[in-house]
């Protein structure tokens, strides 16, 4: 046997072989530390990519019901509340910006600046949820949640509903295709939900961050984790910029 | 590579254990729970999934019992159908997929490519823990009184008509999912960065190509059966009818999004075994892979082309007549590179100096079943003979010839071919022997006759089935036996080498991979310093000048 | 051989009566079966061409023959030879699949239909003369039988192995698929998707009778009414005649003679009147306006069985004047109001449960 090996030869006389590499979030089993930030971020894509082809189920059964149940999507897209939506979309896009900078004042290792920037996404993140639960509340006043509640009486009967602009200037439709209106409701909630609730395990994630980046843990030199996170972020906001043009605006008529 | 940064070996009769290894780096149950080091997570791996194996397992011999007597007369209707559930759920999600990646794989990557561990080592412990999460709560949809959806959860009957733990058990593969989306990001990453100096794309061992390609379809595919899952479980909770034909939904749909994600999975299943085969084919002749570059690619093929194939599950289910036609010539496409695979692995037996050690005989069984299950995939491919024989015995007959005379051989094959580099000890050979022979023969016994017993007509998941078949019925259910007891000797025997088998030493193989340079069993950090790869991979000719030239010098 | 001769006697007959081949008793059988030998041999062809390289190269090559190991690289001819090869052989599977795909599922115009409907776990079969069979099916040599099938519940799939025909039996959709039987006798019909708790026993029994035979068993087994009579009766007492009265400024599209027809409908685009959209018209009744007509049809679903929907259908098929739907109206007051839509989520009685 090799004289080499039979040396005991401990983890932390194996780290120590390193010491140049100084960091001490340089995880042993990374040759250098340009190594690990690489294979960091090359992860984060893979997994976003994971998560297109998640989200991309749902947006499949999205496209294949909108093109059977045309009128019905057209109508139940009508009632989604625009100006709210409109809103978190500013929000999420403010709070995406915060985060670039806060990816920014990382690596230029600001480190009260990073703190303020994580709040501040965390904030405009909370924000995007509060208008979400103010329409998901809208939504469960007017019986539109699929399941035993459900209604179809404001697609049947719009002129019932004079305080619903856009849905009272609709043609009412069929009581048949009314139905498939619940649909599109589920689609709404699983896609919305589903974005939701990646913006809920994003702001969970971002109390950690802000805990750790106040003990100034990435302000020195350390990104990795911010930058990641910010690739999710994004993708989040990305998802978002499909879902509001796709779910709210596709059959917006010009104003009457 | 400098003769010194890879330790040289003696041979086997005066190899003693290496004081210091991975496993008794560190003691305690908790120095494994919460370990990182990739080779304890493979042992982890290696228990668990051997546990659910045998339950799986456990639960074919419930079915072969049951199927001994054309009346369902050991167990009601309701219960067989539990049975042949449970067996699909616990032998898929929770034996096959992981089976090869999260054992042998997790093992060995790193070492082949030159690295210390993945790219995520937490990432890895994670995948395990989600992995005995989802296998928990299939254990627990089995206590609590079962599942019989059939694995396959199709809708509306998942949704809306059966009133059995069925949540219970999509969660378990949602769970049970991510933890193979995660040891596949994990394959990729470190594949992709990890590589040690001069480890280029082509001097990657087959075994690491292989991984490659199937990481691919955990990454792609899972997440959409994860969605399909999700969607399943909210209509049965909220019972909406995105499925439900009765509200407008498309039962189709389902089907659609499942076998987007589960025929990739036979790729998943099947890719980390061929690799397994690659080396022990190239090891046990001496002689580098034939096509080393073909047999790459075609790695890479499979796991492209497999993701365009998934309608042919669904050719009599009225879909168009013209997309069935695409989808057919599609599935012709892909079995091509199968066959590629194949050839080259026979003609690396050419001029080679072959001998006959166990993963050699499996590697054997591998190449013959293998080579079965395929071609009968391509009557079920071509439409018309489609008709007849889908969802029959025959498609059972197909997919086990596949799976487990094409994976669990390669399975067995690479336990038997590492377990001297994991274990640092051997495996008695002639009972070993004994048990691949015996696997062999029980399995065709237990599977052919269910290709008759196809093109008969029996249908497939039947608790009782007309008289005739019965002759068949009971030569498949002996077979099953012989099979059962094929797989239960490894378990004893390879338990006792565990304490009695003789020293392995480094190289018991004399092959040439990187993880056969090291120590068996490795140290935790694999390498005392980073290997620099300076010889194409399977290249004999460095061993040999390696060992000589080391003699002169230790000597 | 000590083996008692009962025990002998008990294992003859057994092995006798167990099958190893299926009938051929349709007229498609034989040309599935020349399909599956083809492929059988192929199989065996490229299982001893494997089988023949492993054992030659395993016996020739073993190490106490050949004690060192040539290396070899590849070779891009023989990589070429067998990508190619096998790639022709599965392209020759697969055009010769493709065209009896075909050959199954598209059947020829002079078909007889006969409806089948599966549910949770029997098989109904409705004659368009009127007779009723569950898990039964009669049917004649040497005539072509088209099946229109749709299930009540969960996915089912017909399957008659002597005929070498499956299809899928899918809810809320038609599926067809037809046979010409060729041996009078009696065969298995099985159905090969899970479909629940009972799914093993949702077998039953295919009849093929003569010609002749057939005659006699349709006049034997009527129940008196035709499909297409109690479809009338339904007709009327749907209210469908209200708005269908074959009247020019009747509210809905005069029904006879659509069958069949291309109807051009109210966004322009052209349908071909088959079963399954005179099914959906009435289920989903807005999606299917005949142009020139207003969208004031209510949706049936959840109203009618499948049954009955078979019988409507069948009656609408039959329509080539529109004599009888001017017997069958009642009071004929077409500018009365549509009949009531019905209030969302109730389910009210089934016309024909």
């Amino acid at each position: 046997m090799d004289s080499a090996l039979t040396t005991p030869h401990t983890h932390e006389a194996h780290a120590h072989e390193h010491e140049h590499i100084s960091l001490p979030q340089h995880r042993h089993h990374f040759e250098t530390e340009e190594q690990q930030r690489e294979a960091g971020s090359f992860g984060m894509w893979l997994f976003l990519l994971t998560e297109i082809m998640f989200f991309g189920g749902m947006f499949f059964a999205y496209l294949l019901y909108r093109n059977w149940y045309y009128p019905a999507f057209a109508a139940a897209s009508n009632q989604l509340n625009v100006p709210m939506g409109a809103t978190n979309t500013v929000i999420l896009i403010s709070s995406g910006f915060f985060m670039a900078l806060g990816v920014w004042a990382s690596e230029v290792r600001k480190k009260k600046t990073l703190v303020i920037m994580l709040l501040l996404t965390t904030i405009f993140g909370c924000a995007f949820l509060g208008v979400k639960y103010f329409e998901y509340k809208e939504k469960y006043e007017l019986h539109h949640i699929p399941g035993n509640n459900f209604s179809i009486a404001m697609f049947v009967n719009p002129q019932n509903y004079p305080q619903y602009p856009d849905t009272y200037a609709e043609k009412p439709l069929a009581p048949d295709m009314a139905q498939k209106t619940q649909i599109f409701f589920f689609l709404y909630f699983a896609m919305t939900g589903m974005h939701a609730l990646h913006m809920i395990i994003g702001i969970g994630l971002l109390v950690w961050l802000i805990i750790r980046a106040q003990r100034g843990d990435f302000t020195n030199g350390y990104v990795a984790p911010i930058e990641n996170f910010g690739l999710y972020w994004h993708f989040v906001d990305i998802v978002w910029l499909f879902l509001f043009p796709l779910l709210y605006l596709i059959n917006r008529h010009p104003l009457h | 590579m400098s003769a010194t940064s890879i330790v040289s070996l003696p041979d086997q009769s005066t190899a003693t254990m290496p004081k210091r290894h991975y496993i008794n780096n560190e003691h305690g149950l908790l120095s494994w729970l919460l370990t990182a080091d990739h080779k304890r997570i493979a042992i982890l791996y290696l228990i668990s999934i051997t546990f659910f194996f045998f339950i799986g397992g456990a639960f074919a011999g419930l079915i072969r019992l049951e199927l001994l007597t054309p009346q369902s007369d050991l167990v009601a209707a309701d219960t067989y159908n539990k049975f042949f559930t449970m067996h699909g759920i616990v032998m898929i999600f929770l034996f096959l997929v992981p089976s090869v990646p999260a054992t042998l794989g997790n093992f060995l990557i790193p070492i082949m490519l030159g690295a210390k561990d993945l790219a995520f080592p937490k990432i890895n412990l994670l995948s395990w823990y989600l992995y005995m999460i989802g296998g928990t709560l299939t254990l627990a949809a089995l206590v609590l009184g079962g599942v019989d959806t059939g694995w396959t959860f199709t809708t509306p009957l998942s949704t809306h008509y059966l009133n059995t733990h069925v949540v219970t058990a999509a969660t378990a593969i949602f769970v049970a999912g991510f933890s193979s989306i995660f040891t596949g990001l994990n394959f990729i990453v470190t594949i992709h960065r990890m590589r040690a100096p001069g480890m280029t794309w082509f001097r990657m061992p087959l075994f690491v190509w292989s991984h490659y390609a199937a990481s691919l379809l955990m990454v792609l595919g899972t997440p959409v059966l994860a969605i399909a899952i999700v969607l399943v479980a909210l209509e049965r909770l909220i019972g909406i009818g995105v499925f439900d034909p009765t509200k407008g939904g498309d039962p189709l749909l389902f089907q659609h999004l499942f076998w987007f994600y589960s025929h990739p999975a036979v790729y998943i299943m099947i890719l980390p075994g061929m690799g397994v085969i690659s080396e022990v084919i190239s090891t046990f002749s001496r002689k580098r892979v034939f096509g080393y570059s073909a047999v790459a690619f075609s790695s890479v093929a499979i796991a492209l082309f497999g993701f365009f194939v998934w309608e042919h599950h669904m050719f009599i289910m009225g879909v168009s007549n013209y997309s069935a036609l695409v989808f057919s010539l599609l599935t012709m496409l892909v079995a091509v590179p199968s066959a590629i695979k194949v050839f080259n692995w026979a003609f690396t037996l050419q001029k080679g100096s072959i001998t006959f050690e166990t993963p050699m005989l499996y590697a054997f069984a591998f190449i013959g079943l293998f080579t079965i299950g395929g071609l009968t995939g391509v009557f079920l491919g071509a439409l018309g003979m489609d008709i007849h024989l889908t969802e029959t015995y025959f498609i059972v007959a197909h997919f086990h010839y596949v799976m487990v005379g094409g994976m669990l051989m390669a399975f067995l094959a690479g336990i038997h071919f590492w377990w001297p580099k994991m274990t640092g000890r051997m495996y008695p050979e002639s009972l070993s022997k004994l048990s691949a022979v015996t696997s062999f023969i029980g399995f065709n016994l237990t599977f052919m006759p269910q290709f008759i017993l196809g093109y008969l007509g029996m249908p497939r998941r039947y608790a009782s089935y007309p008289a005739e078949f019965q002759v068949l019925n009971v030569l498949s259910t002996a077979g099953a036996t012989v099979l059962g007891v094929g797989f239960m000797l490894p378990l004893l025997y390879l338990g006792w080498s565990l304490k009695y088998g003789a020293i392995a030493g480094a190289n018991p193989w004399q092959a040439t991979g990187l993880e056969w340079q090291i120590q068996s069993p490795p140290l935790t950090e694999n390498f005392i310093e980073t290997p620099i790869m300076d010889h194409e991979a399977y290249d004999y000719e460095w061993l040999e000048n390696k060992t000589k030239h080391e003699v002169t010098t230790v000597g | 051989m000590g083996i008692s001769p009962v025990l002998w006697q008990f294992l003859t007959k057994w092995m006798h009566g167990s099958a190893l081949f299926p009938a051929e008793a349709s007229t498609i059988s034989p040309w599935v079966d020349a399909l599956y030998f083809s492929l059988l041999l192929m199989t065996i062809f490229g299982l001893v061409v494997v089988g023949v390289l492993l054992t030659v190269f395993a016996i020739r090559y073993r190490r106490e023959k050949s004690p060192v190991a040539t290396q070899i690289e590849g070779s891009t001819l023989l990589e070429a030879t067998w990508t190619i090869i096998p790639l022709a052989v599965f392209l020759l599977m697969f055009v010769w699949g493709a065209l009896l795909y075909f050959r199954i599922y598209n059947p020829p115009t002079n078909a007889m239909n006969i409806y089948v409907v599966g549910k949770q776990w029997m098989w109904k079969a409705e004659h368009p003369g009127g007779q009723h069979e569950i898990n039964a099916l009669h049917v004649p040599t040497g005539q072509p039988v088209q099946l229109t099938m749709i299930s009540q519940d969960v996915f089912h799939s017909f399957s008659i192995p002597a005929f070498r025909v499956k299809r899928e039996v899918i809810p809320g959709r038609y599926t067809t698929v037809w046979f010409n039987a060729t041996t009078p006798g009696t065969y298995h019909l099985f159905c090969t998707q899970y479909c629940g708790t009972q799914h093993s026993g949702m077998i039953g029994e295919i009849t093929v009778l003569t010609p002749e035979d057939y005659k006699k068993w349709l006049h034997e087994s009527t129940s008196g009414m035709s499909l297409a009579q109690n479809g009338e009766r339904l007709f009327a007492s749907m209210g469908c005649n209200q708005c269908h009265s074959g009247n020019a400024a009747a509210r809905g599209p005069n029904l006879a003679g659509v069958y069949g027809s291309k109807l051009t409908l109210n966004d322009g685009s052209k349908v071909l009147v088959n079963d399954a959209y005179l099914r959906d018209a009435i289920l989903n009744p807005s999606q299917h306006v005949t142009a020139g007509f207003s969208p004031i049809m209510p949706t049936y679903q959840g109203q009618i069985s499948e049954d009955g929907l078979i019988d409507l259908v069948e009656y609408i098929k039959g329509l080539q004047t529109n004599y009888r739907v001017q017997q069958t109206l009642v009071t004929a007051s077409s500018d009365e109001a549509a009949p009531p839509t019905p209030a969302a989520g109730t389910t009210t009685e089934m016309v024909k449960p």
